[in-house]
Formats: structure tokens, C-alpha cells, sequence
């Protein structure tokens, strides 16, 4: 009998568990606990789903939706789950450091290895990503009026595709072992010569299926913004979230294909022979640095922007202000995108090339500070003579444009390549882009979870916990990553296991301080997650509109009805729904009702997504029966999908009509809450408007309107 | 926009359905968004080449030692003879809507593609066969063996494709759905004529030039 034929490379060493009976260490006993908590995980998940008879809702109201808002909680849970792990990785990476001064500490090299790969690459690609394509997938058709993206199964199947990647990295805990390469995996150490094992193919079809997926959803978003307007939404009058997920989807379309371009380059020198980054054979690992940075400068800002997106409608709805310069902001954004393209070469100062190409990329990468200062003053000058209501979300705002300041000027610093020359590759760069992403992206997708989750469930967040969270977490941040400029200037390397230097000591152990506060914010979010959820009937806000909000999202209900909008609305300026508020129009029931053409949920995209984790996980272990077959079946579900006709359903013109009527009447029959009482259980969720608070109490019905103000 | 200019060149959707239409452009201007990412792949792919095939020789072969112009001539001929019948093809659905028609033209851009994939493979096996070139001799030959792979993987994907809509046409008739994905075909198709013409230019002429 030929194993091989059937298992591949598996063999029962490659199990985590195998190592701890053969070695046991506690760095052993860390890998076998962790692959442990991954299989218990699952196994819970198992149990609780048949305990609670949720297999059959989970497959038919979740998996085999192509509800753009379902579809977006989902990236959001994978992000969630995926930010668990990789924040316990960074913690344990923070105290191996902290306890390896003249020693081992308590990780062999090869575990503290995987954990800042593992770190890195959950953090980009299965946190930041599904956490912002998951935003934009909620928020973007709602601000623009539409009923859903322009191909809802694709955005389904880009959404399986990131799970696939996101389960292939947590199989990687349980069946064998993560590269040891980092995050951007730089051959030649990622070549087959020097990484043998099966971690950087864990790596490379992670990555890849994430990055098919997110070339997808670039592409839908995309078409979606630029087809799918609702009438009156001219480009000069979308949110500045949607700007910034035009940007995002743009950037997503064209820097995606270099990322996949290097993997498969990447992997067929490691399964095939070939030599496009090995040592000799004309192998050249330059082609790899550029083409990975030429994916990897536009990711960073296919992350950031839809975080800036975030800051101006918070900055905007919690200054009861219109927000200041919103064109300057346009074209701003648009700078960032196409510059982002300009400047990857900042990546690599130190790899050989002349002076005068430094010098430009230098330039070009300083440059980026200006558009970026623009926004700055934009945000800074919208809450100037604004009311501002200091909620969590606009607390990590303030937060925000501290500490993102700092991190800028860090980075103007490590543009000039002279500086670089200093102080790439140590802890400078650690704090550096850390300082740009945590108070940047991740506190921007929290506070846009602050900001929206009364809109996706239809209860507010408990604001005392989202407080206490955030004193935790932007503190923590402060701690965990500013001492790590200081050892940078002192020379400590990034990526380093043990040290001989005892002046780190103390600087480690400050952000080691940083890093447990972190950790009790992450406790303190997923508690005010429970406390809200067990306070939901207090804390309703089903009427839509807690926040005085601005754009067509909060006239609906919350959380929203499948077809998002009763009747296709017509705009005629910025801030729609605010205009309305104030003109008194808002909350007017429609002339008249359609039937509405809605997709049918199908088992197209779990499936898919189902074949393609087989199929990385057969190429990871040389598996070639299980290859074949999954990439079949792939393949086989599409074009059986391509013979469906019975795609649609309609939802008739009554049945919109009384949910519609129901959700008016009970707007116009509430009294309204001014601002002052916010946070109290009186917010239902329709709002009266900043200086106009003589008009509470309900309000008439009026005449049917055609158009939002 | 006027309905006229909302239309799109090479289908024939019902003249007075506007949203129909409006469903076109949707779908139309999603494919050709999917092709330019295709082609930044291309493109990337491209400068790869670019670099190698110039600095990736090592102890392997040059570029002029091994092309055969010839046949890469041939296969430019089958290409585009192949992309020719299947403008015949969607003129046929454009203007006859005639099953018979319509697949007797898809038979011949499919002979044409697929012998344009079996002169390539050819190709390959005389490369390697003949002039020790398998993609494992070099970077240079890496990076030609990908760039062109990849073209010819993209044609045969396109077989598949065109196999599977020739049924759709046989079974389904000339639904819109199908009308769309036939157009959507027929541009997939043209674009990787406009790749094989960049790699006729800079791989083999340009290589056997230099």
C-alpha cells in the first residue's frame, strides 16, 4: 500500500501533538495548546450548532447567502476570529522577547519564526482585509442607494475564498508547520533550498486565495459604484466612505496581480525547479522584492483609505457638522491612490540600488505626507465650531490623529533613505508601521463598529464597555509600540528571538505592559459585545437613525430589510438624509411601490469555497489526487451554475409596502431624542437634528415625496 | 445617457428594453474591468521577462538560440484567424440570431485556438527536447516558459468556455444570458490576441533580433 499515493507529505510527525510527545518544551507544550484551542474551537463550534439545531439556519440564512450586508457581517466574524489568534501571537512574541536577555526564553527559533509570520500575514490579509471588504460590503450600497452589489454571487464567492485562505492558516496550527519567512516570505530563505517543509506553501495559498478573492471584490465594488448609484447620487455628492471604497476597489484591481504574479512564481520554483528567485541559475530575488512591494505599498493603502473613510463620516456625524473640504478630501484620496503606486522601491532602500533611484522614491514617499496633511486639517477643521459629542467612536478618532501624526512623521523620517540606511530592519520599523496601521486601520474598523453596529443589528453598543475598551486599547497601543522606537534607534533588530543587550530590558518591558493592555481591550470589546447583545431590548435603536446621521444609510431601518430600500431613493445634494431631517421631508412614504427583484440564496459559493480549501491544502502537502479533484469540482459547480435560470425571486410590491409603512409610522410617531440624550435607553433610533430641537414629538405624515430633499 | 448610447456594440438586446440593456452595461463594463486585471498580470509578467531574458541567461541558452520564428508566425496566423471567425460568429448573433450559424463559426475559432495550444506545446516539447531548454535550464527560460504558459493556459481556458457556451447555444438558444456571456467571450478572446501580439513582437522577434 502506497501511503504517499493518498496522504501526501502527511505523516503523523506532522502533527503539533506528535511534537510535544516526542520533545516535550514549553515552547512544544505553547504549539501543542495552540493547535489544541484551534481543534477544540472547531469542536465547540460543532457541538454548539447541533446542540442549538443552528446547522440548517447557519446553511440557509448565512453560508448560501448573497445578501451583500450578510455577506459583510461574515468578512467581519472571520476578521474578528482571526484577530483573536494573531493578537495572543503578538502577546506571546512581546514576552519571549521580554524573557530572552541572555538566554533562550521560553520559544525555540523556528516557533518565534512562525508567530511573526503567522503574526504578520493573519494581521494583513485575514484581519485588515476581511475587515474592510467586509465594511464597505455593508455600508458602500447602503450610502449609495442600492439594493446590492452589482454581482452578489461573486462578492459571495469572494467572501469563501478569503475563508478558505483564512481555515488553510488555522489547519496550519494543527497539521504540521507556518513558514518561518515573515509575512512578504523573501526567497531565497522561502526557496525550496533553504525551507524545505511545508510552511511556506501554507503561506503562499493562504495568500493566494485571499488575493484572488480580494481582486474580486475590487472588481465588484468597482462596477457597483459606477453602475449602481441611485438617481441624483452624481460621484461629487457619495459619502466619503464610498469615495474611499471606489479608491480601495481601484487600488485592489490593479495591485492584486503582482501578489499572485510572485507566489505562483514563488511556488513553481519550489514544486517545479524553476529559477526565478533562487541563488544562481539566473535566479534573481530583486524581481520578487519588487513585485511583492508592488502589491505590498498599494495594500497598505487599500487598507488605510476606507479607515480614512471611516474618520470623516464619524468626524462629520459627532461635530454635527458637515465635514470641511469635502472635495479637497476627494481629490486627496485620489492622490494617495495614485502615488501609493510610486513609491514601493521605499521598501528596499537597502537593496542595491543607486543613489538617485533612492532619492526619487524618497521624494515620491514624502510627497504622500501632503495629500494625507490634507485630510488632517480637514478633519481637525470639521470639528472646529462643532457641537461634539465625545462617544467611543469619536474618541478613537481623537485618538487617531495623535498618534497617526507621529506615526507620519516616522515615516517621512524613514523616507529620507539616509535615515533608512540606519535603522531598516530594526524596531524602528516595527513601531513604524504599527504606528500607521493599529491607530489607522484597526481602531478605524473599531470605531466604525461603534459607529454601525446599531445600523447591522438594531441595538446600539453598551457606551460605558466601548469606553473602557477604548482606555485600554489607545494607551496600550502608546506603551506596546513607542518603546519600540527607542530600541530601534538603539540598534535592536525586528524578528530577533533572544538578546545580549541588558539596556533592552526595560524598554521591553514597557511594551510588554502595552501588549497585556491591549489584550484586556480586546476583552473588554468582546464583553461589551455580550453585554450588549444581553442589554439588546434597553439598548434598541430600531428606527435607524441613532446618531443624527448623514447619508441614505441611517433613513432606513435597523438593521435594514433585505432589499435595503422600499423605494430606490432620488438625491439632489450631499448629505441627503441629513438635508431631508432638516427640511423636514424625511420619513414621507413613497408615492408608490414595486415588486423587487431579489437574488436567490445558492450553495454555489460555500461550495466553491469548500473545493478551493481542499485544493490549497492537497498543494501543501503534495496531496495530487485531492489537487485534481477539488479543481475539478471548482470548476464543475461554476459551469453548473452557469445552466441555472432560476435565479431570482420577487419580493411582490405588498409585501415592501407594509414593511415599509410600519417602519414610517412608527419613525413619525416617535418623539425623537435631541443629542443630550444620546446614550440614554430613550434613544430609539430617530433622531431630532442638532439646533433643531424645538422640533421634537411626532411628526405628520405629509405628502408623498419623490425625491430626499 | 440616450438608450443609443447606452448599447452596446455586437448584441442585439431587444431595441425597446431599456433595463435590459442597463443590465448589459453592468455586466459588459464588470468584464472589462476582470480583463484589465487580467492584463496587469499579463504586463507583469511581461517586465519579469523583460529583466530575465536579459540578466536571467546563466549557463542556459540565449533567447536567439532556441525561438523558432516560424512556427511562432504560425501561430500568430492561427490566432488571429481564429479571432476573425469568431467576429463572424457574433455577427451571426448579432444579425441572424441563427443557431447553426453561430456554432459552425465557434467550431472553426475552436480548431483554430486549439491548434494554435497544440503548435505551442509542440513548441515546447522541441525546446526541450532538441535545445536543452525546460524551464528548470535558466531564469530567462523560467520566465518565458510562465509568460507564454500562462497565455496558452488563458486560450485553453478559453476552449473550455467556448465548449461549454456552444452547448448553451445548441440547448438554451440565444437567451440573454447567453448573448452576454458569448460577448463577454468574444472579448476575453480578442484580448489575449492582444497579448500574443505583445509576445510575438518582444519575445520572438524582439528575441531573435537582439
Amino acid at each position: 500500500m502506497n501511503w504517499e499515493l493518498i496522504f501526501g507529505q502527511i505523516k503523523w510527525t506532522s502533527f503539533v501533538f506528535a511534537g510535544m510527545i516526542e520533545n516535550p518544551s514549553l515552547s512544544e507544550a505553547i504549539a501543542s495548546g495552540a493547535g489544541s484551542i484551534a481543534v477544540l474551537g472547531a469542536l465547540a463550534t460543532v457541538i454548539l450548532l447541533t446542540v442549538k439545531g443552528w446547522w440548517v439556519p447557519l446553511w440557509r440564512d448565512w453560508l448560501t447567502s448573497v445578501d451583500h450586508k450578510k455577506v459583510g457581517i461574515m468578512y467581519i466574524a472571520i476578521a474578528l476570529v482571526m484577530f483573536a489568534r494573531a493578537v495572543i501571537e503578538a502577546a506571546l512574541m512581546r514576552a519571549q522577547q521580554l524573557s530572552a536577555t541572555d538566554g533562550g526564553g521560553f520559544l525555540s527559533a523556528d516557533h518565534f519564526g512562525q508567530l511573526f509570520s503567522t503574526h504578520g500575514t493573519i494581521m494583513i490579509f485575514f484581519v485588515a482585509m476581511p475587515f474592510i471588504t467586509g465594511l464597505m460590503n455593508y455600508v458602500m450600497p447602503l450610502q449609495i442607494g442600492a439594493r446590492d452589489v452589482s454581482f452578489p454571487l461573486l462578492n459571495a464567492i469572494s467572501l469563501m475564498l478569503t475563508m478558505a485562505g483564512a481555515i488553510v492558516i488555522m489547519v496550519s496550527l494543527v497539521v504540521g508547520q507556518f513558514s518561518t519567512g515573515g509575512w512578504s516570505a523573501y526567497p531565497p530563505f522561502t526557496g525550496i533550498e533553504f525551507s524545505p517543509g511545508e510552511g511556506v506553501d501554507y503561506w503562499i495559498w493562504a495568500v493566494s486565495l485571499g488575493s484572488i478573492g480580494s481582486t474580486l471584490t475590487g472588481l465588484n465594488f468597482a462596477v457597483t459604484i459606477y453602475k449602481k448609484r441611485c438617481p441624483g447620487m452624481t460621484l461629487f455628492r457619495m459619502p466619503l466612505f464610498t469615495w474611499t471604497t471606489l479608491c480601495t476597489s481601484i487600488l485592489m484591481i490593479f495591485a492584486m496581480a503582482p501578489l499572485t504574479a510572485a507566489t505562483v512564481m514563488l511556488a513553481l520554483d519550489r514544486y517545479a525547479g524553476f529559477h526565478f528567485f533562487t541563488n544562481g541559475d539566473g535566479g534573481n530575488m530583486m524581481n520578487y522584492a519588487n513585485l511583492f512591494w508592488l502589491f505590498g505599498h498599494p495594500e497598505v493603502y487599500i487598507l488605510i483609505l476606507p479607515a480614512f473613510g471611516v474618520w470623516s463620516e464619524v468626524v462629520a456625524t459627532f461635530s454635527s457638522k458637515r465635514i470641511y473640504g469635502y472635495t479637497s478630501l476627494v481629490y486627496a484620496t485620489m492622490c494617495i491612490a495614485v502615488l501609493s503606486f510610486a513609491v514601493w522601491l521605499h521598501h528596499f532602500f537597502t537593496m542595491g540600488q543607486s543613489a538617485n533611484v533612492n532619492a526619487i522614491f524618497g521624494i515620491a514617499t514624502m510627497i504622500i505626507g501632503v495629500p494625507t496633511g490634507v485630510k488632517v486639517y480637514d478633519w481637525l477643521l470639521t470639528m472646529v465650531g462643532g457641537r461634539i459629542r465625545f462617544s467611543t467612536a469619536m474618541l478613537y478618532h481623537i485618538n487617531f490623529l495623535l498618534t497617526f501624526i507621529l506615526g507620519g512623521m516616522t515615516g517621512v523620517l524613514l523616507a529620507n533613505p539616509g535615515v533608512d540606511f540606519q535603522v531598516h530592519n530594526t524596531l524602528f520599523l516595527v513601531a513604524h508601521f504599527h504606528n500607521m496601521i493599529i491607530p489607522g486601520v484597526l481602531f478605524g474598523m473599531f470605531a466604525a463598529v461603534q459607529f454601525w453596529f446599531p445600523k447591522v443589528f438594531g441595538f446600539r453598543l453598551h457606551e460605558g464597555l466601548g469606553r473602557a475598551s477604548f482606555w485600554c486599547f489607545a494607551p496600550g497601543f502608546l506603551l506596546a509600540f513607542f518603546p519600540l522606537y527607542w530600541l530601534g534607534m538603539m540598534g535592536a533588530t525586528r524578528r530577533t528571538y533572544m538578546w545580549s543587550n541588558p539596556d533592552y530590558l526595560p524598554w521591553l518591558a514597557l511594551a510588554m505592559l502595552g501588549a497585556v493592555l491591549i489584550l484586556a481591550g480586546f476583552a473588554l470589546m468582546v464583553t461589551q459585545i455580550v453585554v450588549s447583545v444581553r442589554q439588546r431590548a434597553q439598548l434598541a435603536a430600531p428606527l435607524g437613525d441613532p446618531w443624527d446621521g448623514r447619508a441614505l444609510e441611517w433613513s432606513i431601518p435597523s438593521p435594514p430589510p433585505a432589499w435595503n430600500f422600499a423605494v430606490l431613493p432620488q438625491v439632489t445634494s450631499q448629505d441627503p438624509f441629513y438635508e431631508a431631517k432638516k427640511a423636514g421631508t424625511a420619513y414621507r412614504s413613497p408615492a408608490s411601490y414595486e415588486d423587487i427583484e431579489v437574488p436567490r440564496n445558492t450553495a454555489t459559493a460555500p461550495l466553491i469555497g469548500l473545493f478551493a480549501c481542499a485544493w490549497a491544502f492537497g498543494l501543501v502537502w503534495h496531496i495530487w489526487w485531492l489537487v485534481i479533484v477539488s479543481f475539478v469540482l471548482i470548476w464543475a459547480v461554476v459551469i453548473a451554475r452557469s445552466f441555472a435560470t432560476d435565479t431570482e425571486e420577487t419580493v411582490p410590491a405588498a409585501t415592501v409596502k407594509a414593511a415599509n409603512e410600519a417602519f414610517l409610522a412608527a419613525a413619525r410617531a416617535a418623539p425623537g431624542v435631541t443629542r443630550d440624550q444620546e446614550m440614554t435607553s430613550a434613544n430609539r433610533g430617530r433622531a431630532i437634528p442638532e439646533a433643531l430641537e424645538g422640533r421634537s414629538g411626532t411628526i405628520a405624515s405629509g405628502a408623498p415625496v419623490e425625491a430626499l430633499s | 445617457m440616450s438608450l443609443s448610447e447606452r448599447l452596446h456594440p455586437g448584441i442585439n438586446l431587444a431595441g425597446t428594453d431599456p433595463e435590459s440593456h442597463e443590465a448589459a452595461e453592468e455586466v459588459l463594463f464588470g468584464f472589462w474591468i476582470f480583463l484589465m486585471s487580467d492584463l496587469v498580470l499579463f504586463a507583469v509578467l511581461f517586465a519579469t521577462y523583460a529583466a530575465m531574458s536579459v540578466q536571467g541567461i546563466a549557463e542556459g541558452p540565449r533567447p536567439a538560440e532556441v525561438f523558432d520564428l516560424t512556427a511562432a508566425f504560425v501561430e500568430t496566423l492561427l490566432l488571429l484567424f481564429s479571432s476573425f471567425a469568431f467576429g463572424f460568429a457574433m455577427l451571426e448573433m448579432k444579425y441572424r440570431e441563427n443557431r447553426r450559424g453561430v456554432l459552425l463559426w465557434l467550431l472553426l475559432t475552436g480548431v483554430l485556438g486549439a491548434a494554435f495550444v497544440g503548435m505551442e506545446l509542440h513548441d515546447y516539447y522541441v525546446m526541450i527536447t532538441q535545445h536543452a531548454a525546460p524551464p528548470q535550464a535558466s531564469g530567462f527560460l523560467s520566465a518565458y516558459y510562465l509568460l507564454t504558459g500562462t497565455h496558452a493556459l488563458h486560450v485553453s481556458s478559453g476552449l473550455v468556455w467556448m465548449a461549454i457556451m456552444a452547448v448553451q447555444v445548441a440547448v438554451v438558444g440565444f437567451s440573454t444570458p447567453v448573448k452576454l456571456r458569448l460577448m463577454r467571450l468574444a472579448l476575453f478572446w480578442h484580448m489575449l490576441d492582444v497579448v500574443w501580439i505583445g509576445i510575438f513582437t518582444f519575445v520572438y522577434l524582439f528575441g531573435v533580433a537582439s
